[in-house]
């Protein structure tokens, strides 16, 4: 199915979690952060929450800035 | 000397600012802060490169530290709210650098949408820093916003070029019943010292350090031209004026 990741579309498997998403791309959790359809995630619900066509995700991290 | 600054309910005892960007290493950060003793530390929000693995930034800012997110990337009101909301979620605190841009080449900030953006966030109980434009009238709406301190650029943010801003800083200090923070364009400790000697409440500082060939020991430089220069405001400068006035006496001089 279609999920818009940071802004490109992607395909991901049906059922895939928001914490299956980030370890599929390679991410360590405590390193970002995750928007799922304009509000914020916390890391101990990423395994509830379950991934449905066309969501929007964002995955973000803080960097360096002033 | 008991001398501290009050923003949003935290007594600051350090009035060097410090941002993040630009280090040639994360490592110098925590260097940094423990030579300098700042407490406010800003840091971006950004997605995601799959292709570059980078570090938590938030892993090198001493625990101790205000961890103040900017907005930066913004280009409204509506896109800093967004980000400032994600980031105090995130568990960042409820500081934000407001920081909303639409001006590629000198960065300057728009601040009708900044005086918007703290606006809404100040309602949600954010402690609110916009980085502004000089301009009293702006700065005067981001009072009545609900605004925590105001923080007017001294010259484009990266330049290092100085206090470009000064007569409309000092008139900011002069009329605005909140801390200003010179912010960006600050590129030589010398300049901090000029920017508190005339009353600045701190300055936030980024490119200065992070960029100088040893940016800890630049950091202690900082460190002490603030300090310098807050000591200096508060022991009162004596007046200018145009001709010589001799400081040892007139009378008994040594000649016929």
């Amino acid at each position: 199915m279609k999920i818009i990741l940071n802004g490109k579309e992607e395909q991901v498997e049906e059922r895939t979690t928001v914490a299956g998403l980030v370890k599929l791309k390679g991410f360590a959790p405590g390193t970002v952060i995750v928007e799922y359809n304009n509000e914020l995630v916390k890391q101990e619900n990423w395994d509830a929450t379950v991934l449905k066509s066309d969501d929007r995700l964002e995955i973000l991290r803080f960097v360096g800035g002033g | 000397m008991n001398d501290v600054l009050k923003i949003g309910g935290q007594e600051l005892n350090n009035r060097l600012f410090l941002g993040t960007g630009k280090f040639s290493s994360n490592k110098y950060i925590p260097e940094v802060v423990r030579i300098s003793g700042v407490q406010v530390v800003t840091v971006a929000l950004r997605r995601v490169d799959p292709e570059y693995e980078e570090e938590n930034i938030a892993a090198f800012v001493p625990q101790d530290c205000v961890l103040m997110p900017n907005t930066s990337g913004a280009r409204n009101a509506q896109e800093a709210v967004r980000i400032a909301r994600l980031a105090r979620a995130a568990g960042c605190g409820n500081w934000v650098k407001i920081e909303v841009i639409t001006d590629n080449r000198y960065l300057l900030p728009d601040n009708d949408e900044t005086v918007k953006a703290t606006e809404i966030l100040a309602g949600e109980g954010f402690v609110v820093l916009p980085y502004m434009s000089p301009d009293l009238a702006a700065a005067k709406k981001l009072v009545a916003a609900g605004a925590a301190a105001v923080m007017p650029l001294g010259a484009p943010i990266g330049s290092n070029r100085g206090l470009k801003t000064k007569e409309l800083v000092r008139i900011l200090i002069d009329e605005i019943p909140l801390p200003v923070i010179v912010d960006a364009g600050i590129g030589r400790p010398s300049e901090a010292a000029e920017a508190m000697e005339m009353g600045a409440a701190a300055v936030l500082v980024n490119t200065a350090i992070a960029t100088a060939g040893d940016p800890v020991a630049m950091a202690g430089a900082f460190s002490l031209a603030v300090k310098a220069g807050r000591m200096a405001y508060l022991a009162e400068p004596g007046e200018t004026v145009e001709y010589a006035r001799a400081s040892s006496p007139l009378t008994g001089f040594l000649r016929d």
